[in-house]
């Protein structure tokens, strides 16, 4: 296997673990503030959808992405209106949220498409073009670390970037301390005069805004800017996983993704003469592995990883 | 600083506990749930400039205005409401199966196998012998991530889900290998299955329709008068309870996910062999997810889930008629499905709570 | 300039308050009132009131109707945070402390403090507790310390936030005499730098001992206030339960056999795999009560559910009637009439089912003992209908969810059930927690009637002076570890106070 050819894979990996990376430090940072939220794949499915409609009429980039990340924060914002105010099921509601998703998204893409005259759906090429590998003079050209470091598209870097920032506040700014107090122990949190409320609030959007930017990245880098059905595919389910393993820091996230990356590119990577394996194979791998993740991190639990111990109880003040 | 120790903002409202519970509020407040959700869905339909109770009218039309209608919406109701009272089982439990899609999936497998190389076996035979290994083959897909559960307390969510992807690959596995129809020309297929391996028809619609309504009242009674119901109750709501009392805890675990996910591999066999009667990765086409609505929306309740999974039906087929009549999208249906266990479990927040408005000048 | 405009001024009056959930009422119409510079004692029976009140103080409930005045000045406390800004802050009964967090990561939680460094935290705290004489290290995990430890922390968190009023609920009820003695020394510390301090309580000897003033409440009404000084431990009592009480317990006398329960060398690791019981040895006798006595989380825990088959034993050997259950399932140790009742903190995590009714909660230990695959649940309600009978449970019916009952209801359903199952050995722990003085006087009746018929009784318990009255026997835990074991009648509280800390008095005989 020559240097090429590694330097394309890592490159392959990289781009398909960051919408991985997107939706699991959205996650990581909802589950800090002790809800668990499984709409991770409804809330990627609408981000997909939203930003999708909005850039397929608006051919603008700027409202294509906000419009990706304001639908994936307005529907974790249902999320919390439901789980923290009105205090519902967190997992069902999390579910709710992942079935309507992906409904919405078939809905709207079916709405797309039954009325282009092609019955397909393609993104404007000059709104695509935003998104392309960067191209930094120099840097971008250099051997090997041009193509390994310097050509991404942008959200490649953005998402690195965020996964600094909140792993930064999430252990080295006192509010992270607080949002973390508030997913350990609410009661404790809003003894202490922390709002409750508002960091759950704040966590939960910010964990949609993330998941909806990851449907923004799958709908213009993973699709290509043509409409594609079930375009998620499990990658929301995944990202929940991804939590776990990663141990809920944001730092460990960054190589978590990267790996579930590898296992998604694997296929089109291995010779086909020493690996002439079923597709089907190919498709279930990520699966698989994140099924004996999970299991493996079970049985392995430490006491120092663990997931918020309020993760998944309502709190109410005046419970008695 | 001592002056501005009056604090504005004091909120519009207060909200407080209800102690009390109370079936017949429970039921209303499902119903206007139901209500709520068709006026936000008909205000959406308006939004695209139909007359949301047209809409309405014609998905009862195309759910049950003919013999054959019908007869199509029964053909949904019937894993919907096998799968319904399979996640009911194991949400009774607090055990959250995500995954009786994925054991309907390796229910049909199992049942396809008989249908296709063992077709020659004698009718009641082969379909005996299919209905019980999709229970066994389901069964045992539950029983893996009960298992973990049990033994390491690890995510049944994720693993259930998990479990999902890996059948529908294992599926598109075997149609596009071992199974592969060579009479397809090519195309990735498994064969139709014999006469024989089909289920018969009374009615007009295939035999699972009595398979469904026998299911409901024996889970009714199961959960309600058993000793293993009440186990899943009592483990349902506290573990440590249970094992003070006696019970072993991964037993009632294990035991009721064989059972959830056996339900669910035999609505898998009833979809391959009664309605598709062939194998596809379509066989259980998001039923196990429909199912988690309907058993919440239920309540939990086997009869009530028979009649939560008939509103669904309506809402699926005749999402199906407007979309060739109205060019509307068939997944409305799957859209207004979401947004009615929403208001379900927004509403769900009045049974327990009540809201004062505060009065001003207190 | 503050503290010129301060003097004189009530630190905080109640005017007129009102709460109560759902239909019941919790507080009706108080008044009250704390100077400056004073301990005022909130005496009260479980159940009468005093934690609401106090709550409200807090921000954690608000009241339907009524004033607060902080300093003078009308306020509205709607959340914590205003309490806390208000100079008030509440060391809860139940600590509200982040576990896995630091001591110093706990304090500064919420706080508006800039990002500082941990040392220069860690040596501001260390200042504070100095200062009043506390004892704290600021890295600790909260999960590595003790109750008192843990409630050092509330307190040391409470001053930094500057708080000059603080309201302690229940502070003594996990400490050692010794223990609380410090904390009162504390207290007082506090009141003569001209801070206010209410203790929330029900033992009489605490408000003799540390306030300056008492006021009193019943069923959520405040009866009287009085100056500490001038009162007596029999007229509080009198007010706090509304007529003249003897509260002594009983303890008959009765025939003692031979063993029924031997312990012998029990060894147990929790599932962190840390040694909860080490070497623990002892016997249980038919007729008699032996009490257990130690700090929370010495062990208690781990003894009952080792009894019950509950917890995997390590080592050494539990014979009952000389021969060894260990091992056996907690179904066959109930079949063999060793009953378990445990009542946690939360009162409903052990042992009932809470969203089920009586009926129901009856069949939990004796369901599979009926034929055939179904439950039966007429004789279930039978037996319900006679335990509301005899024990006054108050429920609106046998189906009604048991989590719908007061504390007391829900604790006489347990044992009930419990005694109903006509056990040879019962164990039970902390069966009057949070119990009002009338319930628990009725489970001590029980436990004695139990005794009398030649039960062997393991009592649990968290109040020494209960423990001293009732029991024949007090064994003391420390550390997983039998202190030592002492006929009840010849010790003191003080003895047993050093024995749960892991000292040994020298003047202690050995009675075994």
């Amino acid at each position: 296997m020559d240097l090429n050819y590694l330097i394309s894979f890592i490159y392959a990996v990289i781009v398909a673990g960051t919408p991985l990376l997107l939706a699991t430090l959205g996650e990581i940072i909802t589950q800090k503030a002790g809800n668990l939220n499984l709409g991770v794949e409804g809330m990627m499915y609408i981000g997909v959808a939203s930003g999708f409609a909005v850039a397929y009429y608006t051919k603008n980039p700027i409202f294509f992405i906000l419009a990706a990340i304001l639908s994936g924060a307005l529907a974790a914002f249902l999320y919390a209106l439901l789980t923290v105010t009105l205090k519902a099921n967190q997992t069902v509601t999390g579910l709710a949220l992942s079935i309507f998703g992906t409904g919405f998204a078939n809905f709207v893409g079916e709405t797309i498409t039954n009325t282009s005259p092609t019955r397909t759906a393609v993104l404007d090429g000059k709104l695509m073009s935003y998104f392309k590998p960067i191209n930094i003079p120099l840097l971008s050209d250099l051997p090997i670390l041009g193509r390994l470091l310097f050509q991404y598209n942008i959200f490649v870097y953005l998402a690195v970037l965020i996964a600094l920032v909140t792993g930064y506040f999430l252990f080295n700014d006192i509010r992270g301390l607080n949002l973390r107090a508030v997913g350990e122990n609410a009661a404790a949190a809003d003894a202490s005069g922390i709002d409750v409320f508002k960091y759950k609030y704040l966590a939960i959007c910010f964990g949609g805004a993330l998941s909806g930017l990851a449907g923004a990245y799958i709908s213009v880098i993973t699709a290509g800017g043509t409409w594609t059905a079930n375009s998620v595919s499990g990658l929301g389910w995944i990202s929940v996983a991804l939590v776990i393993f990663a141990g809920w820091n944001p730092y460990k996230a960054i190589f978590g993704s990267a790996i579930f990356g590898a296992l998604r590119v694997l296929r089109f990577y291995l010779p086909r003469q020493s690996f002439n394996l079923p597709n089907s194979l190919y498709g279930a791998l990520p699966f698989l592995v994140t099924a004996l993740v999970i299991i493996f991190t079970s049985i392995f639990n430490s006491k120092e990883i663990q997931q918020p111990a309020g993760c998944g109880v309502n709190y109410d003040r005046e419970e008695r | 600083m001592l002056k501005s120790r009056r604090i504005k903002g004091e909120p519009l409202f207060k909200i407080q506990r209800i102690e009390e519970e109370s079936p017949t509020k429970s039921f209303i407040v499902r119903v206007l749930a139901v209500l709520a959700a068709l006026t936000a869905g008909g205000f959406f339909l308006s939004l695209l400039g139909h007359n949301p109770l047209v809409i309405y009218q014609a998905m009862f039309k195309g759910s049950f205005g003919s013999v054959m209608s019908t007869q199509g919406t029964v053909k949904i109701v019937v894993p919907l409401v096998i799968n319904a009272l399979a996640v009911s089982l194991a949400f009774k439990m607090r055990f959250w199966n995500i995954g009786t899609e994925g054991q309907m999936i390796v229910g049909a497998i199992a049942a396809s196998y008989f249908a296709l190389f063992k077709g020659n076996w004698p009718h009641f035979l082969l379909i005996s012998t299919m209905a019980l290994v999709s229970i066994i083959a389901g069964g045992l897909y539950g029983l893996i991530p009960a298992y973990f559960k049990a033994r390491f307390s690890t995510n049944e969510t994720l693993l259930t889900l998990m479990a999902n992807y890996i059948a529908l690959y294992a599926v598109q596995y075997l149609k596009e290998g071992p199974w592969k129809d060579p009479g397809a020309k090519g195309f990735p297929q498994i064969a139709r299955f014999a006469q024989n391996a089909r289920l018969s028809m009374p009615l007009g619609v295939h035999f699972g329709w009595i398979i469904a309504l026998l299911a409901v009242p024996l889970v009714y009674i199961y959960l309600r008068y058993s000793k293993q119901g009440y186990e899943i109750a009592v483990v349902g709501e506290s573990e440590k309870t249970a094992t003070y009392a006696g019970m072993s805890v991964p037993k009632v675990i294990m035991r009721t996910m064989f059972l959830s996910g056996g339900l669910a591999g035999l609505a898998g066999m009833l979809q391959a062999s009664g309605a598709d009667r062939t194998l596809t990765d379509t066989v259980a086409g998001g039923v196990g997810f429909t199912a988690i609505i309907v058993a919440w929306l239920a309540n939990l309740n086997p009869a009530a889930v028979l009649l939560v999974s008939f509103l669904f039906a309506l809402l699926e087929k005749g999402g199906g008629y407007i979309q060739s009549m109205f060019k509307i999208s068939a997944s409305a249906a799957d859209v207004l499905q979401g947004i009615i266990l929403f208001f379900v479990l927004a509403f769900e927040f009045f049974l327990r709570y009540r809201i004062i408005i505060n009065k001003k000048g207190d | 300039m503050e503290k010129e405009q301060l003097n004189g001024l009530n630190a905080i009056e109640l005017k007129g308050i009102n709460k109560s959930f759902g239909s019941v009422v919790a507080n009706k119409n108080i008044d009250l009132t704390v100077r400056k510079g004073e301990i005022l004692a909130l005496l009260g029976e479980n159940g009468s009131g005093k934690t609401t009140l106090m709550n409200m103080l807090s921000g954690i409930y608000r009241p339907d109707s009524g004033s607060v005045f902080v300093y003078g000045q009308e306020v509205h406390i709607y959340t914590p945070q205003d309490a806390l800004n208000l100079g008030i802050g509440m060391i809860h009964q139940h600590y509200k402390l982040v576990d896995n967090l630091s001591a110093a990561e706990n304090i500064v939680l919420g706080t508006k403090t800039k990002k500082q460094s941990m040392s220069q935290l860690a040596k501001n705290i260390e200042q504070l507790s100095l200062h009043f004489g506390l004892n704290i290290d600021p890295n600790k995990k909260i999960y590595d310390m003790s109750v008192s430890e843990k409630q050092t922390v509330e307190i040391v968190k409470v001053l930094y936030r500057g708080a000059k009023i603080l309201v302690l609920d229940e502070p003594t009820a996990v400490l050692t005499p010794q223990e609380s003695k410090k904390l009162f020394a504390i207290i007082t510390k506090m009141k003569e730098e001209g801070n206010s301090i209410i203790i929330i309580t029900h033992k009489l000897n605490e408000v003799m001992e540390v306030s300056d003033r008492v006021s009193v409440l019943r069923k959520g009404e405040c009866v009287a206030t009085v100056e500490t000084k001038k009162s007596s431990a029999e007229q509080l009592t009198e007010l706090m339960v509304g007529r003249a009480v003897d509260l002594s317990i009983e303890r008959p006398e009765t025939f003692k056999s031979d063993p029924v329960l031997e312990i012998v060398r029990l060894g147990v690791r929790n599932d962190e795999g840390v040694e909860m019981l080490k070497d623990v040895n002892f016997d249980l006798r038919s007729g008699e009560i032996l009490g257990v006595a130690g700090v929370a989380g010495s062990g208690q825990k781990e003894l009952c559910e080792a009894l019950a088959g509950l917890q995997k034993v390590e080592k050494g050997a539990i014979l009952y009637y000389k021969e060894n259950i260990v091992g056996r399932t907690p179904d066959e140790i109930i079949r063999l009439g060793i009953s378990m009742s445990f009542v946690p903190e939360d009162r409903l995590g052990m042992g009932l089912v809470a969203s089920m009714g009586m009926t129901d909660n009856m069949l939990l230990k004796t369901y599979k003992q009926s034929r055939g695959g179904f439950v039966k649940r007429s004789p279930a309600r039978l037996k319900a209908k006679a335990l509301i009978e005899r024990l006054d449970i108050i429920t609106p019916g046998t189906e009604t969810p048991v989590s719908k009952l007061s504390g007391g209801n829900v604790q006489k359903v347990l044992l009930g059930r419990e005694i109903e199952s006509q056990p040879n050995v019962l164990i039970t722990a902390y069966p009057v927690r949070g119990l009002d003085i009338n319930s628990a006087y009725t489970i001590y009746d029980l436990l004695n009637e139990q005794k009398m018929k030649g039960v062997a009784i393991l009592f649990i318990g968290e109040d020494l002076d209960v423990l001293l009255e009732l029991c024949d026997r007090i064994m003391v835990l420390y550390d997983g570890q039998v202190q030592d074991i002492l006929q009840a009648d010849q010790v003191t509280k003080e003895q047993i106070g050093l024995l749960m800390t892991g000292q040994k008095p020298r003047e202690l005989k050995e009675v075994r």
